[in-house]
């Protein structure tokens, strides 16, 4: 077996590993689902009647505008599970078996991404789902479907690849966990929520400049009117920046670890 | 000593023990006030301008939603004190207390007293940011309303929080403990007016005792403080209180039985 075939063997084993562990534990899935759902819910029966306002975008609901928010919050969710889970590996040693094995060290964090990168896309599936019980239409139909499962499965592994940065270099499940709020904080400050028009300052000023606030319009186009060049562009840019650093940091955090020899 | 003195005394121990864990442990106090503050900062900021619509009842995001982060903010501390007496539970400490002759309303009143006085710490921090970013002076009336449901939701939440102590006897029960209260915070007139919830939220809120609650609490920071506003809030308190107190003792008395 080539090297190449070896290594992708290994990254399909730990990704399908992954999610097994996502799906057995519930202090992991929950917070994907249920957390973001019960948001939705309730931002929506709360703030439904912002569609009302004046120069809010044109929308057929607020769960219409909602849904793209509700996604992403879900898979940066999933990115900061994915790290938990991995540091949790670390803690029991798991990881240090594995750095053992006469396998390539980046599946090793690969495997673990790519498992996260299908937590991402199915948590997209459940919220267009819910969307589409509720009756809210997706403009641009299943290509728009498509594209959307996509980008939320590339954003959640650009997620991943941060939170296993910050799971490697603490080894620490707590410290992956205590970014849970700083999570909320980059949200509120995207325009994930609410149009930054209608947003106040200084909040509004940092969400025209937010990467998340890219990624969010990107899920958002083709949910509420119609793909949009510039709007696509921005958020490829941006989920590619985003995995960027989650690549390098995590890449170094490996390599510091190897180092200390664990 | 006589029984009542005794009893006061016992609860006054379990006060002291529980503020030694917020000197000793300064971080303890920290998920309290972290998460509320977020979300009030964050909800202010991103939902400010549903203030502009027709039949809101202030122009000011930050009074209408400071009530509810205050709520929050009891609710996790009531809940973090179901955690810490799961945690007793675990390590075996809670067992020599029900062996001790102290009766268990007595032991139930010391731990849901000390989540009551260590909510005002949560509630110190959010008012002085609320304050300092625009959120109306609600007067000494108001002010001493709001905390004095902060402290009857820390109550709630924290009777809330050991009566699952009591039924789970683990730590991993800890985010029941805190999505329960959450949601029932969330439930009620959190984003806007109850005239201007949709859909299944209005009818909930408007059914959710702490609908009246966060109403009490919110009368001082948007409009001005009436009776007919402030004793709904406080049966709804205390029915709650009565209820998950029975529940917690119910529970308690089946761990030694």
């Amino acid at each position: 077996m080539s090297a190449f075939a070896a290594d992708l063997r290994v990254i399909s084993e730990l990704g399908r590993r992954s999610i097994r562990q996502t799906i057995r534990r519930p202090q992991l899935s929950a917070p994907l689902i249920i957390f973001p759902t019960l948001l939705l819910a309730i931002q929506t029966g709360g703030a439904g009647r912002a569609v009302q306002l004046d120069g809010f975008p044109q929308v057929d609901s607020f769960l219409q505008f909602m849904l793209a928010g509700a996604m992403l919050q879900a898979c940066m969710l999933a990115g900061n599970s994915g790290g938990i889970a991995l540091a949790i590996d670390i803690e029991m040693g798991f990881t240090d078996r594995l750095l053992a094995a006469p396998i390539s060290r980046f599946s090793i964090v690969l495997g673990r991404l790519a498992g996260t990168a299908m937590v991402g896309a199915f948590t997209a599936i459940w919220f267009l789902a819910i969307g589409l019980i509720f009756g809210v239409p997706i403009s641009e139909g299943v290509l728009g479907v498509i594209w959307i499962i996509a980008l939320v499965a590339a954003t959640a592994l650009a997620f991943g690849g941060i939170g296993a940065a910050i799971a490697l270099r603490s080894g620490k499940a707590s410290v992956v966990q205590g970014l849970f709020p700083l999570i909320f904080v980059i949200l509120f400050l995207s325009t994930a929520f609410f149009p930054a028009n209608l947003m106040l300052a200084p909040a509004a000023d940092i969400a025209e400049y937010n990467p998340l606030s890219f990624v969010v319009e990107g899920l958002r186009e083709p949910i509420v009117s119609a793909f949009s060049g510039p709007d696509s562009l921005k958020a490829l840019a941006s989920i590619g920046g985003l995995g960027a650093i989650g690549f390098v940091t995590s890449a170094l955090a490996l390599r510091g670890r190897v180092k200390r020899g664990g | 000593m006589s029984n009542f003195r005794a009893n006061v005394a016992m609860i006054r121990a379990l006060v002291r023990r529980s503020s030694n864990e917020l000197l000793r442990v300064p971080g303890a106090a920290i998920p309290g006030v972290l998460a509320p503050t977020i979300f009030f900062l964050g909800i202010t900021s991103a939902f400010g301008g549903l203030t502009l619509l027709p039949g809101f009842t202030t122009s000011s995001y930050q009074s209408f939603v400071i009530p509810v982060s205050l709520m929050q903010g009891a609710a996790f501390t009531g809940a973090a004190t179901g955690v810490n007496l799961a945690r007793d539970i675990e390590q075996g400490w809670f067992d020599r207390l029900l062996a001790s002759p102290a009766p268990r309303p007595v032991l139930l009143a010391g731990i849901v007293l000390s989540a009551s006085l260590r909510s005002l710490i949560p509630a110190t921090i959010l008012l002085i940011i609320a304050f300092a970013i625009g959120a109306h002076w609600p007067g000494f009336l108001g002010l001493g309303i709001a905390l004095v449901v902060v402290m009857g939701m820390a109550t709630v939440a924290a009777t809330w929080g050991t009566s699952l102590a009591f039924r789970f006897k683990s730590q991993s029960a800890a985010p029941l403990m805190q999505a329960g209260m959450l949601l029932f915070v969330f439930l009620t007139t959190a984003y806007a007016p109850l005239d201007l919830l949709t859909g299944w939220l209005q009818d909930v809120a408007r059914i959710n005792p702490v609908t009246q609650v966060v109403e009490a609490a919110r009368q001082g920071f948007v409009g001005g403080v009436t009776w007919g506003d402030t004793w709904p809030g406080l049966v709804a308190l205390a029915g709650l209180a009565v209820l998950l107190s029975a529940m917690a003792l119910r529970g308690m008395r089946r761990m030694t039985a």
